[in-house]
C-alpha cells in the first residue's frame, strides 16, 4: 500500500483538508438531534418560548448551511485527489508497461495488462475518492451516534449500541453469504458469453451442420444455471433491508417501553426521546454505508494486488554500457546457444552455433515450434539466451544500449500488428523523419504501392490493428515498415505467408536488391528460401543441417521432405 | 416535437413488448404490488403509533402505561409485518426480474441461431453479445427494479402526504412546498452530471482503446523503440481525462450533500413550526387567529420528523430512476432489435431421396451490395462424384462461391440443383446436411473433444467417434491430451490449428454427407500436419462430389474440373489441361503461383 503513497504527494493538502471538513459536517449533523431536544425541552415543556424555539431553528438552519460548504469543500477535494491518484498511477504503469520485455509480456498477457491499466486502476481510484468521503463520515457517525446516546441515557445507550452491533452481524452474514455465489455469478455469465460468441464466430458450422436446437439446448441450459444462482442470491440479499429493519426498529419499541419508566421517574424527557429515535435511524444509514466501504474495498485491494503485480515486474533485459558495433564483422554470430521460456531446461533451443556474413541472405525453415522465430527474436534481444553468446557485428548484445542495438534491425514478426493512424503514420515508425520519396520506395519494395494508390495514398486511415486491410495487404504494410529506416539487418519472420507465391517472390526480389542488408527469411515455404546464400533447417530446437539448397536437399532428410511434401505434384 | 412523439410511441411499444414478456409471471406482479402496498401501509403507520406512545409520556408521575404498552405493542406489530412484506416484497421482483432476463435471452439467443449469415458477417461480435448478455440485464435492472422503486416510492409519498394532513394541514403544507427545493436541486445536478459524464465516457473510451492497441501491440512497440511516443500518447489523453473527470465526479459527489441539505432545511421548519404548535396548543386547541386546529404534541412532532425523512428519500431517488429507465429502454430497443432480426428462410417441400451429388447452376447472379455486381450469369455443371478445384489470386471470391452452395446468401436470380432439385425448392436444414465442410478457419466449441466431432451426429457411439478420429488421423493426439477424448477444447490452448483442422475432417466424417466442401490452408502448419490433413482429405473425398478450395499441385491436377477466379468472378472452367492449352489466366496463375 505505501508504495502508491507518492502519486498523492502533490495533493498533500486536499488529502488533509478534505477529510477534516467532511468530518466538522457529520459532527454537527450529530449535534442536530441534540437541538432538536433542546428546543422541545426548553423550548416548549420549560419555558413554552416562541422565540427560543425560533433561536433554536436558527442554529439548526446555520448548522445545515455550514455543513453543507464543509461538505462541498470536501467532495471537491475527493475528486481531485482521486482523479488525479488515478491519473499518476495510470501513467506510472503505463509507462512500466513500456520497460517490459517480451518474456514479461508473455507471462502477464496483454489483455490482462489492459484490463489492470484501465479497470484496476479505476477501482483504486474510486477506493481514493471514497477513502476521503466516507471513511471519516460514516463510522465517526455510527459511532458518535452510540456515545451521545450513552450521554443522553447511559443504559438506553448500551441498548441502542446492542442493536447497531446487531445491524453490523447482519451486514457482515449476509455479504459472507452472498459472496461465492457472485463469484458464480461471474462464472456463468461468462459461459453465456462464450457459447453465444461461438454461436457468431461459427454461425456457418452451426448452419451447415444444422444443429440451431443442438445450440438452443446449449444456451438454456447456461441460461437455467444462471437463473438459479441469481436466485439463491436475490433471496439471501433480500434479507438484508428487512432484518436490518426490524432490528433497529424492535430497538426502537424497547427504547419506548423503558423510556415510559424513566419518564414515570423523571429521569427522561420527551426531547431526548425524540433524539435518541433520531440517533437509532442514523446508525442504520451510517452502518449500510459501511457495508458497502467493505465490499468496495475488497475489490479496491484485489486491484491494487493485480496492479502491484504489475510494477514488481522488472524487466530481464538489463541495458548494455553502449558498445559500438563493427561493420567489418559477421552481422550475426550464435555461439552455442541455447535458449528455454521457462527459465527451465527443457529447452526451446539447443546449442545453436551458427554465423551469418554481413550482407547475406539466410533461410531458416523448420516445422512449427522447431524453435525459428525463437532463434530470431534472441537477436534484437528481445530475449535473452539462457546460456551461450550472440553476437551482432562483432559484439555481445549484452554489450548494445538496447535501443541502439534494435536500430540496426528491421523486423517483421509474425502476425505483427499495425495501429490506428495513417499508411504514412505507421511507415514512420520505421523512421520518424522518413521523406515522401523513402516512404514511396518503402511501398514499392513491398509491392504495397499499388494498393495503397488505390486506396488513395499513404495518407488514408489505418483502422485499428489495420482491420480496413486483407491478410497479405497488411503483411506487406508491416514489410515496408521494416525496410524504410534501411536497417543493416532484415528479419522477415514467416511474413509472407498470406502472400501469393507471385507476390512472395517480388518481395523477396525486390529485397534483395537492397543495398548492404543482411537478410533473415524464415519461412514454412521451401520455395521462399530456395535461393538464400545459406539455410538453416531447424528441428526440436536444433540445426538438423546448413548449406545451399542444392547441398541440403541431397544430405538432409527433413530438407527434403519439406521441399517433396510442397511440390510433389512437380515432379 | 415530431421527434419526440415516435420516440413516445416508440417506447409504448417496447412497454406493450415487454408486457408480453411478463404475462407468463402474472402471480410475481400481483404479489409485488400487494406486499409493496402493505410495506407501505405498516411503515408508516409505525411512527404514528410510537408518536402516540410518547404523548402518553406527559413527564414524571404521568405515564399511562396500559396506553404506552399498547402504542408499543401496536408499534412492533407493524414493524414486523413490515418487514416480512418488504422480504416478500424482494423474492417477487427478484423471480420477477431473473426469470424475465432468463426468457429474453433465450429468445435472443434463438434469433441468434436463426439470423442470415449475412447479420452475422455484418455486425461486429462483441455488440451482439452484448446485446445478448448485458443490455437484457440493464434493462430488466432499470425497468423492474426501476419500476418497483418508482411504485413504492409514489406509494410512500402519497401515504405520508395523507397523514400529515390529517395531522396538522399547516405543516404539511409548508413540507409540500419547499419539496419542490429539493427535487429542482436534485435534477439540476443530474443533468450536469449526465453531460459532464457522457464526456468522460468518450475519453475514458479513447484511453482504453489506446491502452488496448498499444499493449496489444507491445512487442512491435518494443521492436521500433517505440515506448516513449506511445506513453506521451497515453499520457497526453489521461491529462485529459483528469481535467474532466475531476469535474465530472465532483458534479456527481454534489447529489448527497445538497439533498442532505435540503433535508436539513426541511427538518429545521418542521421542528421549528411544530415546536411553535405545541407551545401555542399547550393543554387544548390549537388556535391560531381565526383558525381552530385540534391541537399539536410533542409526539405528533416525532411524527412529522420521521416522515418528512421518509418522503423526502423517495423523492431524491425518482430522478436516479428516470435516468435508469432511460438506459432501460435504450438497451431494450437493442435487445429487440436483435430479437426482431429476420431470419433464414428454411421452408420448402421438394424431397432427394438418394442423393447421387449432381450439381448444376444456371444463369446465377449475387452480389454483396446491389451497387457493386460480383458473380454475373454463371453457369457450372458437376457430375457425380467428381472434384472440383477453385483457383485464383488471394481475395478472388472463392469464399463467394461457398456462401452460395451452402446457401449461407441467397441468389439474387438464377438456380442452384441438386440432381436437378431446385436447391431453393428444398427446406433449408435438410439441403445443408447434403454437404460437409472444412473450413480453413477451424471452428470448435468450448466442449469436449467427443462432443465436437460428434458435433453433427448427436446419436454417434463413443465407438463411432473414435473410429472417425482415427480414420481422420487425430486419435494419436487426442489420446495425448490431458482427459483424451473428455478434453475440454479452450479457445487457445491446447490443439495447434493443423490439429484443429483434423478434428473438423474427423466431424464431418462421422456425419457422412454425401458432398463435400473442403479448404485447403495456405501456412502456419507443419510438414507432418499437413500431409495427415492431406491425407485425410483425399480419404474423405473418395466417391463424393467435392468443391475444394486449392493450394496445391496435387489438388489441381487431379481435379474433375478447375474453376479459375479473379475479381469475384468465375473466369475460366475445365481441366488443367484444357486451361493450360488456352494459355490465358490459368496458365499465367499456374506458371508464377504453382510451378518453380
Amino acid at each position: 500500500m505505501k508504495r502508491y503513497f507518492p502519486y498523492l504527494k502533490e495533493y498533500k493538502w486536499q488529502c488533509i483538508l478534505g477529510p477534516l471538513s467532511k468530518w466538522i459536517e457529520a459532527a454537527l449533523e450529530l449535534l442536530v438531534p441534540l437541538v432538536m431536544a433542546n428546543i422541545i425541552d426548553v423550548g416548549v415543556a420549560e419555558r413554552a418560548s416562541i422565540g427560543y424555539v425560533l433561536a433554536g431553528g436558527g442554529v439548526m438552519l446555520a448548522m445545515g448551511a455550514v455543513g453543507f460548504v464543509c461538505a462541498l469543500f470536501c467532495q471537491r477535494s475527493a475528486s481531485i485527489v482521486s482523479q488525479g491518484f488515478g491519473t499518476n498511477v495510470r501513467n506510472a504503469l503505463f509507462r512500466h508497461i513500456n520497460t517490459l520485455s517480451y518474456r514479461e509480456l508473455d507471462k502477464l498477457g496483454a489483455s490482462s495488462l489492459v484490463t489492470r491499466t484501465v479497470n484496476d486502476v479505476n477501482q483504486m481510484q474510486s477506493a481514493v475518492a471514497m477513502i476521503i468521503r466516507l471513511v471519516v463520515r460514516a463510522p465517526f457517525i455510527a459511532v458518535g451516534s452510540v456515545v451521545l446516546c450513552l450521554v443522553i441515557d447511559w443504559q438506553i445507550g448500551l441498548l441502542v449500541a446492542a442493536a447497531s452491533v446487531g445491524v453490523g452481524v447482519v451486514l457482515w452474514l449476509i455479504m459472507h453469504k452472498t459472496v461465492p455465489y457472485y463469484a458464480k455469478n461471474q462464472q456463468k455469465l461468462d459461459r453465456l458469453t462464450q457459447i453465444a460468441g461461438e454461436n457468431l464466430e461459427g454461425a456457418r458450422v452451426v448452419r451447415a451442420f444444422s444443429t440451431r436446437e443442438k445450440e438452443r439446448a446449449r444456451f438454456d441450459g447456461a441460461a437455467q444455471d444462471m437463473l438459479d444462482n441469481s436466485l439463491k442470491i436475490g433471496k439471501i440479499s433480500a434479507f438484508l433491508n428487512p432484518l436490518t429493519y426490524a432490528i433497529v426498529n424492535f430497538g426502537v419499541a424497547l427504547i419506548l417501553l423503558w423510556s415510559g419508566f424513566k419518564v414515570n421517574a423523571g429521569a427522561l424527557t420527551g426531547g431526548e426521546i425524540v433524539a435518541l429515535i433520531n440517533y437509532m435511524a442514523q446508525i442504520l444509514n451510517a452502518m449500510i454505508v459501511i457495508s458497502n466501504l467493505v465490499s468496495l474495498f475488497t475489490k479496491a485491494h484485489a486491484s491494487m494486488n493485480r496492479v502491484s503485480e504489475v510494477f514488481d515486474t522488472r524487466s530481464s533485459i538489463a541495458d548494455g554500457a553502449g558498445a559500438q558495433c563493427d561493420l567489418s564483422a559477421p552481422a550475426v554470430r550464435l555461439e552455442n546457444v541455447s535458449f528455454s521460456y521457462a527459465g527451465t531446461k527443457q529447452y526451446s533451443l539447443e546449442n545453436i552455433s551458427l554465423t551469418v556474413p554481413r550482407g547475406a541472405t539466410v533461410g531458416i525453415i523448420g516445422g512449427t515450434g522447431s524453435g525459428k522465430s525463437t532463434l530470431v527474436n534472441l537477436l534484437p534481444r528481445l530475449y535473452d539466451a539462457s546460456e551461450g553468446k550472440v553476437e551482432i557485428f562483432g559484439r555481445d548484445v549484452r554489450d548494445y544500449a538496447v535501443r541502439d542495438l534494435r536500430f540496426l534491425f528491421g523486423m517483421v514478426p509474425q502476425n505483427a500488428a499495425l495501429f490506428s493512424g495513417t499508411v504514412r503514420s505507421n511507415l514512420l515508425w520505421g523512421k520518424a523523419d522518413a521523406t515522401d520519396e523513402e516512404i514511396a520506395a518503402a511501398l514499392r519494395v513491398a509491392c504495397a504501392d499499388g494498393f495503397v494508390a488505390e486506396k488513395g495514398g499513404p495518407d488514408q486511415p489505418v483502422a485499428e490493428s489495420g482491420r480496413n486491410f486483407s491478410g497479405g495487404q497488411r503483411q506487406r504494410l508491416t514489410i515496408a515498415r521494416a525496410v524504410i529506416g534501411r536497417p543493416a539487418i532484415l528479419i522477415l519472420d514467416d511474413s509472407c505467408s498470406a502472400l501469393d507465391f507471385a507476390t512472395d517472390a517480388k518481395v523477396r526480389a525486390n529485397i534483395a536488391s537492397l543495398e548492404g542488408v543482411t537478410t533473415i527469411i524464415v519461412s514454412q515455404r521451401a520455395s521462399s528460401i530456395r535461393g538464400a546464400d545459406a539455410i538453416f533447417v531447424l528441428e526440436d530446437g536444433r540445426v538438423a543441417g546448413a548449406g545451399r539448397h542444392e547441398e541440403l536437399y541431397r544430405t538432409c532428410g527433413l530438407y527434403r521432405e519439406i521441399c517433396d511434401s510442397q511440390e510433389r505434384a512437380a515432379q | 416535437m415530431k421527434k419526440r412523439n415516435e420516440k413516445k410511441a416508440l417506447r409504448k411499444g417496447i412497454v406493450r413488448r415487454l408486457l408480453g414478456y411478463v404475462r407468463p409471471y402474472k402471480g410475481y406482479v400481483v404479489g409485488a404490488a400487494l406486499f409493496s402496498v402493505l410495506y407501505v401501509g405498516f411503515t408508516l403507520v409505525g411512527p404514528v403509533l410510537y408518536g402516540f406512545a410518547i404523548d402518553n409520556m406527559v413527564g414524571a408521575g404521568q405515564v399511562d402505561f396500559a396506553a404506552v404498552y399498547r402504542m408499543v405493542g401496536g408499534f412492533a406489530l407493524c414493524v414486523l409485518l413490515a418487514a416480512l412484506s418488504q422480504k416478500l416484497l424482494g423474492n417477487c421482483v427478484n423471480s420477477l426480474c431473473y426469470k424475465l432476463v432468463r426468457d429474453l435471452r433465450r429468445e435472443a439467443f434463438e434469433k441468434l441461431t436463426d439470423v442470415r449469415i449475412r447479420y452475422v458477417d455484418s455486425h461486429a461480435q462483441g455488440d451482439v453479445i452484448a446485446r445478448v448478455v448485458n443490455d437484457v440485464d440493464i434493462l430488466s435492472d432499470g425497468l423492474l427494479q426501476g419500476a418497483a422503486q418508482l411504485f413504492t416510492g409514489v406509494m410512500t409519498i402519497a401515504v405520508t402526504l395523507v397523514v400529515m394532513f390529517v395531522i396538522n394541514y399547516i405543516i404539511a403544507l409548508v413540507v409540500v412546498v419547499l419539496t419542490p427545493l429539493s427535487l429542482f436541486v436534485a435534477s439540476s445536478i443530474t443533468k450536469r452530471t449526465f453531460k459532464s459524464f457522457s464526456m468522460q465516457v468518450k475519453v475514458q473510451g479513447r484511453l482504453a482503446a489506446h491502452a488496448k492497441e498499444m499493449i496489444g501491440g507491445q512487442k512491435t512497440v518494443i521492436l521500433f523503440n517505440e515506448e516513449e511516443e506511445s506513453c506521451r500518447r497515453f499520457e497526453k489523453i489521461d491529462a485529459e481525462l483528469y481535467e474532466i473527470g475531476w469535474r465530472a465526479q465532483y458534479f456527481s459527489a454534489l447529489t448527497n450533500p445538497s439533498t442532505r441539505f435540503v433535508n436539513a432545511v426541511i427538518t429545521a421548519f418542521v421542528c421549528v413550526l411544530g415546536a411553535v404548535f405545541c407551545v401555542l396548543s399547550r393543554g387544548g386547541d390549537l388556535v391560531l387567529g381565526a383558525l381552530t386546529l385540534s391541537g399539536f404534541t410533542v409526539g405528533m412532532l416525532s411524527v412529522f420528523l420521521s416522515y418528512t425523512n421518509q418522503y423526502t428519500k423517495p423523492l431524491n431517488e425518482i430522478s436516479g430512476v428516470v435516468t435508469q429507465l432511460q438506459n432501460a429502454f435504450a438497451s431494450a430497443a437493442r435487445v429487440f432489435e436483435v430479437i426482431d432480426e429476420e431470419g433464414e428462410r428454411r421452408g420448402g417441400s421438394a424431397h432427394i431421396e438418394r442423393v447421387r451429388g449432381e450439381i448444376r447452376i444456371e444463369d446465377a447472379c449475387f452480389s454483396y451490395d446491389p451497387a457493386r455486381p460480383l458473380i454475373e450469369h454463371f453457369h457450372l455443371d458437376v457430375k457425380a462424384g467428381s472434384k472440383v478445384a477453385i483457383v485464383g489470386p488471394t481475395g478472388c471470391g472463392k469464399t463467394t462461391l461457398i456462401n452460395l452452395l451452402m446457401r449461407f446468401y441467397d441468389l439474387r436470380s438464377g438456380a442452384i440443383y441438386v440432381d436437378g432439385v431446385n436447391a431453393a425448392d428444398i427446406p433449408l436444414d435438410e439441403y445443408r446436411k447434403l454437404f460437409g465442410m472444412v473450413l480453413q478457419e477451424s471452428f470448435l466449441a468450448g466442449e469436449t473433444v467427443a462432443w465436437n466431432i460428434a458435433y453433427g451426429r448427436e446419436d454417434a457411439s463413443r465407438g463411432q467417434i473414435e473410429a472417425a478420429a482415427k480414420a481422420a488421423y487425430c486419435d494419436f493426439f487426442i489420446r495425448n491430451l490431458p482427459d483424451g477424448y473428455d478434453t475440454v477444447l479452450t479457445s487457445n490452448a491446447n490443439l495447434s490449428q493443423g490439429e484443429r483442422q483434423l478434428l473438423c475432417i474427423a466431424r464431418v466424417m462421422l456425419a457422412d454427407p454425401p458432398m463435400l466442401i473442403l479448404d485447403e490452408a495456405t501456412s502456419n502448419i507443419d510438414t507432418m500436419t499437413e500431409m495427415r490433413i492431406q491425407k485425410a482429405f483425399r480419404k474423405i473425398m473418395q466417391g463424393r462430389t467435392s468443391f475444394i478450395v486449392a493450394h496445391r499441385l496435387s489438388t489441381i491436377l487431379d481435379a474433375d474440373v478447375i474453376l479459375v477466379m479473379n475479381d469475384g468472378s468465375v473466369i475460366e472452367q475445365g481441366t488443367h489441361a484444357e486451361l493450360m492449352e488456352k494459355r490465358g489466366f490459368y496458365y499465367n496463375l499456374y506458371n508464377s503461383q504453382f510451378a518453380r
